[in-house]
């Protein structure tokens, strides 16, 4: 349904949006609109509302780390059951099945470095099923989740112009 | 030491946009929406086309009419879009802007005492350049109740046996009005039987919200009298680069050439190259914009009749016209009062001729955000009219 992707492609990047607000983006009626979205909850296919925040310019400290985690997947403990063990961690914050040299991707994030090496050398390379992983600290955040982080776009059009 | 100035030059009045301009430039934190440019950047690729070229060392003089590719291409996209053919050779040019076509095509076809029908409100540059040209602008003023389309009655009205030109400017700026297929066909038999030369500025044709845009060439009779004007600046958010494009029959482009030669020699290069690439690669990075504009259209023209403001639903441009006159007060005064009450600057309709009085223009190329905190401070203001 084309109202579905519609309203999926305006809250993805605003989820702040009104149900109100996004039925006069399309000139919908509000009570359908609302409906819907409560509907794609229902569904998992608006899975969360998420913040993006940029924790650098706080007090808090937080470091981003991606692994690179190669496992051996057997009988009764396939690729499924072995992401289910570790994404049941709090500190991770994503995991994804990959093509390539590896299998997993998965992001963590910590108070320090120390904290993080210390989650992969005592939670995740003990693991059974994992063979390897290779850790790699993000250093800066340029553009997350298709925002760009940095720089506030100012507007330099010309204030009144015909 | 005597007058400088031709009679003519001091005989065309300032852009009364540029008072307002003043105004606001003076006050820092007002929220302006009163832009007659997107607020996307060029989409990257195109950029980057732009660049390349200048990496390349492409920076001199091309043909006077412009890159073959890009005659080549626009021909192609016309036909596309409106299934006429012009010649890429012989009837296509490309132009500092929809604005120099628009000035060119007057100089070569007026002679002292022709007149040219102008619809308005329409964009500032038509008056001007008919005077100009010495021509004589004869005024016709489009009405709310047509959701200011040009009507047969109106045009007919205004002909006299002088007429020469009938400029159409759809979608309009600043109404935001389109004209349908049937509007253009009503008026094109009036168009045929007076044998009259059309001056079709279509700038704003990929922004049209009902259905396809129809241009006047697509009608029968229409394609020989027509100078089809068209450009990059509002469908790719190309303004700066100032880039457009004139297709028309070859008697008339010849000379439109001739102008263009002599006084321009060619289009800017590197706005050239990327606009080959804006041509043939854009129609995703339009049709989004597009999408947006909607969307945002639909929202401020809720908003504004949600807070009481009259306001007809415009399908073309990104304008809303809003009708001010149950306020009692002119729009003018409304604009002048609304910028130092709220801070908020939006053009008065008179800016764009005698018959915008009572109206003003609302401009929607910005984001939803700076467009909700706008509307907020329009609401208090309009709020605190109603309580006067």
């Amino acid at each position: 349904m084309v109202m579905r992707e519609k309203i999926l492609t305006i809250i993805e990047k605003n989820s702040r949006l009104t149900a109100k607000e996004i039925a006069a983006l399309l000139g919908e009626d509000e009570a359908k609109v609302a409906k819907e979205i409560e509907a794609l909850e229902d569904e998992r296919i608006i899975c969360g509302y998420h913040t993006l925040i940029n924790w650098d310019k706080t007090g808090e400290e937080k470091v981003d780390a991606l692994i690179e985690v190669k496992v051996t997947p057997q009988r009764g403990m396939g690729f499924d059951n072995i992401a289910e063990r570790l994404y049941q961690y709090d500190e991770v914050n994503a995991v994804y099945l990959m093509s390539g040299s590896f299998d997993f991707t998965v992001f963590i994030q910590g108070r320090t470095m120390r904290e993080v090496a210390n989650f992969v050398a005592s939670k995740l390379s003990p693991m059974e099923s994992v063979l390897s992983t290779s850790t790699h600290f993000v250093l800066k955040k340029y553009k997350d989740h298709g925002t760009v982080i940095e720089q506030t776009k100012t507007d330099e059009r010309m204030k009144v112009t015909p | 030491m005597r007058n400088p100035l031709s009679d003519v030059i001091t005989q065309i009045q300032p852009s009364g946009i540029r008072k307002f301009f003043d105004l606001v430039a003076e006050m820092d934190d007002a929220i302006s929406l009163g832009v007659g440019e997107p607020d996307f950047d060029t989409p990257w690729h195109i950029r980057e086309e732009g660049i390349y070229s200048l990496e390349k060392g492409r920076t001199f003089y091309t043909s006077n009419s412009g890159l073959m590719p890009l005659r080549t291409a626009i021909a192609d996209y016309v036909r596309e879009k409106h299934g006429i053919s012009y010649d890429a050779a012989h009837e296509v040019m490309v132009t500092v802007g929809g604005s120099e076509a628009i000035d060119i095509a007057m100089r070569v076809m007026l002679n002292p005492g022709d007149e040219v029908l102008i619809p308005q409100p329409s964009y500032v540059s038509y008056l001007p350049c008919t005077v100009l040209a010495g021509g004589v602008p004869v005024i016709i003023e489009l009405e709310e109740k047509d959701e200011f389309r040009l009507t047969p009655e109106k045009l007919l009205e205004k002909l006299t046996d002088k007429t020469k030109i009938l400029v159409l400017p759809f979608p309009n700026n600043p109404t935001g009005a389109i004209m349908e297929r049937d509007d253009l066909e009503k008026i094109a038999k009036i168009i045929e039987e007076h044998d009259l030369f059309v001056l079709s500025d279509e700038i704003y044709g990929e922004l049209s919200y009902k259905g396809e845009h129809h241009s006047i060439i697509e009608l029968s009779g229409m394609r020989e009298r027509t100078v089809y004007i068209n450009g990059f600046s509002k469908a790719y958010a190309m303004t700066g680069w100032r880039l457009g494009y004139a297709c028309a029959p070859r008697v008339i482009l010849e000379q439109m050439l001739k102008v263009h030669q002599y006084a321009i020699m060619c289009a800017p290069t590197t706005s050239q190259y990327a606009a080959v690439e804006a041509i043939r690669n854009g129609a995703q990075d339009v049709a989004m914009m597009r999408e947006s504009y909607d969307q945002r259209r639909k929202y401020l023209v809720s908003r504004l009749r949600e807070m009481g403001m009259d306001c007809f639903e415009p399908f073309g441009a990104f304008y809303v016209f809003p009708s001010i006159k149950r306020f009692g007060m002119s729009s003018n005064e409304f604009a002048e009062r609304l910028l130092k009450q709220e801070k908020v600057a939006v053009v008065p309709g008179t800016a764009f001729g005698d018959s915008g009085e009572g109206f003003l223009r609302i401009s929607y190329a910005y984001s939803l955000k700076d467009l909700k905190k706008a509307l907020e401070r329009i609401e208090r203001f309009v709020r605190s009219l109603k309580g006067e």
